[in-house]
């Protein structure tokens, strides 16, 4: 982001009571950081829309926006996008994850100099947000199971995206390996198709438009009732190369591991080459990105290097497993079931922990107990602990591996950050 | 049962899978295993037919249109209905609980023809939804323990005179008839609203399940310290949530 002589005076070009609604906004914030209740952006951002509900429309104004929404993988995508956009111009960002209006606008009011907007958004919130901000581009990754007590199911999400960016002006980026994904862009005018994979196909064994069984001959899928199909992509992660439209391959060496992580490096590309930022600069620019809001993040407790790994549904925990050190390296597991994280832990028995058989796992967190008997059936070894820091004084040697849901993981970076 | 293994049959996985229903096929698979018995576990996918020889049939939850087209596909397949005239077991759970039986709402409001397989309709409830741990006292007749789970569901299924309740609510809406019922259950017929899965909360579930197909009044004990550690949790925060 660029330099901005006073950081907390709203942008020239609104009005009055945008104004006044940034500047109330940023006092809430300010208030919400001193109470110690995290950054402060969503309560700032809340109380701002509250004043001038247009006020998202006002601060995306002047701005290139980008919107990136999935399941899995949008804070990430959304960081590697601003990083080598930033090849191009200034760039503006909610890189904290606050991916709901409140937070967005928060964000956006901060743009300063800024010519890109690279925000990222809730699933629920993508054509609200698409609607107030005008995007040039709009990133699709991937849909399935989330939060199942909560969340509305989803294919209904697919087809929302649908109805809601049918005659959006935006360039989609979707990922073409995705039955819903492709459903959801499928009406759009203009599409990138993107082969950026997918792992976990579960939610995809039914078509998403008539409701036929979905056939998967290697990486193709069609519906053989109606005939539906994956298109033909444009850009393609092909092991560890981005093959560009002309069909040159670019290598990815990022700092963040894993194939989800060069999935979100090719869908970056692609979504930036609509910029004009050329895939070599922008993948050289990835390079820097290391841990994003603490994802990947190694640290060390009582001498022991711990990494920080989230994973919040069936999709995350089996990208997650696929980057682990092999057995025998120790895993800590640790489960929560709030409210933002669902309160319904069934979705652990879509998870394939049958994977960590060899590794000693501990198990932690509110509930433990639905993960310890998950790993009995499962066959794998396990032990239960009350803490990350026990865990870590009973793991044999190595790098110990802690995979967590959502606030299951911030509370354990807080942990780790206690003890140090 | 047939001479060498316990066939244990998975409906529809495609689209009958939402709320860990895996998790019930995995438990009983387990259970088995530790009693040295051979497990043949048959996923039967929705543009398959239902094989009419298995011991155990489960079926799991959906979401409504998963649910619609399930049913329409079940409807045309005879299989199941000549498996449980073979005596086989069933067990299903909330959307393919309300599948079994005479009709459901679907996902287009419309009333739509179930399988008739156990006695209960179902209609769609003008309350809230029920979403949140159960606990439920079930029919003394079947000797298991309370039962504990996790609810999800706006519909509400009234039972005829064909079916038992399989247990009596003491948390939760069950049925959401307003009675306090909980599922269904007839011979070896079985429909229930509870999640979790029902089989990881209660692995005396799964394990009436094999004394059934087995025909035995009797299995040898397993550990189950983890599973009774989760009851225990499960029902004692069930109770003082309500």
């Amino acid at each position: 982001m660029s330099a901005h002589p006073d950081p907390a005076a709203p942008s020239a070009s609104l009005n009055a009571r945008a104004k006044l609604a940034v500047t109330a906004g940023k006092a809430a914030a300010a208030v919400s950081r001193a109470a110690g209740r995290g950054s402060g952006s969503v309560i700032g951002g809340r109380v701002a829309l509250k004043l001038d509900p247009e006020l998202l429309s006002r601060v995306s104004e002047g701005l290139d926006v980008i919107l990136v929404s999935a399941t899995n993988g949008k804070t990430t995508t959304t960081r590697l996008i601003a990083e080598a956009l930033k090849a191009a111009g200034p760039v503006v960002s909610n890189a904290l994850g606050a991916n709901m209006p409140a937070g967005i606008t928060s964000a956006l009011a901060d743009s300063g100099e800024a010519r890109f907007g690279v925000i990222e958004v809730d699933e629920k919130y993508l054509n609200q947000v698409a609607r107030a901000t005008h995007p040039k581009a709009i990133a699709l990754l991937n849909l399935s199971r989330d939060q199942l007590d909560r969340s509305s199911e989803t294919r209904m999400l697919a087809e929302n995206w649908r109805e809601g960016l049918a005659g959006s002006e935006a360039v989609i980026i979707a990922n073409a390996d995705d039955p819903l994904v492709t459903w959801a862009a499928s009406s759009c005018k203009k599409v990138i198709w993107v082969a950026a994979g997918q792992a976990y196909k579960e939610d995809a064994w039914s078509c998403p438009s008539c409701g036929g069984v979905m056939q998967r001959p290697d990486e193709e899928w069609f519906c053989p009732s109606c005939g539906f199909r994956r298109p033909q992509p444009h850009w393609a992660l092909q092991g560890e190369f981005v093959v560009d439209p002309q069909g040159n391959p670019w290598p990815i060496r990022l700092q963040l591991p894993g194939r989800a992580n060069l999935s979100n490096a090719t869908s970056t590309a692609a979504v930036v080459s609509v910029f004009g930022v050329h895939p070599q600069i922008a993948l050289q620019r990835m390079e820097s990105v290391q841990a994003v809001a603490g994802r990947y993040e190694s640290v060390v407790v009582h001498g022991r290097e711990v990494r920080l790994l989230l994973a919040k549904n069936p999709a995350g925990w089996l990208e997650t497993f696929s980057l682990i050190d092999p057995a025998p390296a120790p895993v800590v597991l640790s489960v929560n079931a709030l409210s933002a994280d669902g309160t319904d832990t069934s979705w652990l028995w879509d998870v394939d922990y049958e994977r960590l058989v060899g590794h000693p796992v501990f198990v932690m967190g509110q509930r433990k107990l639905d993960l310890a008997v998950r790993l009995e059936v499962a066959g794998v070894q396990f032990q239960v602990v009350d803490s990350i820091q026990q865990a870590v004084a009973m793991a044999p040697q190595g790098r110990i591996e802690a995979i967590a849901n959502y606030t299951a993981f911030q509370q354990l970076r807080r942990d780790v950050a206690n003890v140090n | 049962m047939s001479e060498s293994a316990l066939r244990l049959v998975w409906i529809y996985p495609d689209l009958l899978s939402t709320y860990g229903d895996r998790g019930n096929v995995l438990v009983v698979e387990r259970r088995a295993r530790q009693r040295r018995l051979e497990v043949e576990r048959i996923d039967v996918r929705s543009d398959q037919p239902v094989p009419t020889s298995g011991d155990i049939y489960l079926i799991g939850g959906g979401e409504d249109r998963p649910q619609r087209l399930a049913g329409e596909r079940l409807r045309q397949d005879p299989g199941l209905g000549r498996a449980i005239e073979n005596g086989a077991i069933v067990f299903a759970v909330c959307a393919g609980y309300q599948i079994l039986g005479h009709e459901f709402i679907d996902d287009r409001g419309e009333r739509t023809a179930g399988l008739g397989l156990l006695d209960v309709w179902s209609t769609r409830g003008e309350s809230k939804r029920n979403v949140g741990d159960i606990v439920a006292e079930p029919d003394p007749r079947l000797g298991l323990p309370t039962l504990t789970g996790f609810e999800n569901h706006q519909g509400v299924t009234h039972l005829g005179q064909g079916v038992s309740p399989l247990a009596r609510v003491s948390v939760g809406g069950g049925n959401g008839t307003g009675d306090g019922t909980e599922g269904a259950w007839r011979d070896t017929v079985f429909g229930t609203y509870l999640h979790g899965p029902i089989m990881a909360r209660n692995p005396i579930v799964a394990d009436l399940l094999i004394k059934l197909a087995l025909d035995v009044s009797a299995l040898p004990p397993v550990d189950n310290t983890w599973y009774d550690a989760l009851r225990s949790e499960r029902i004692a925060a069930a109770q003082s949530a309500s």
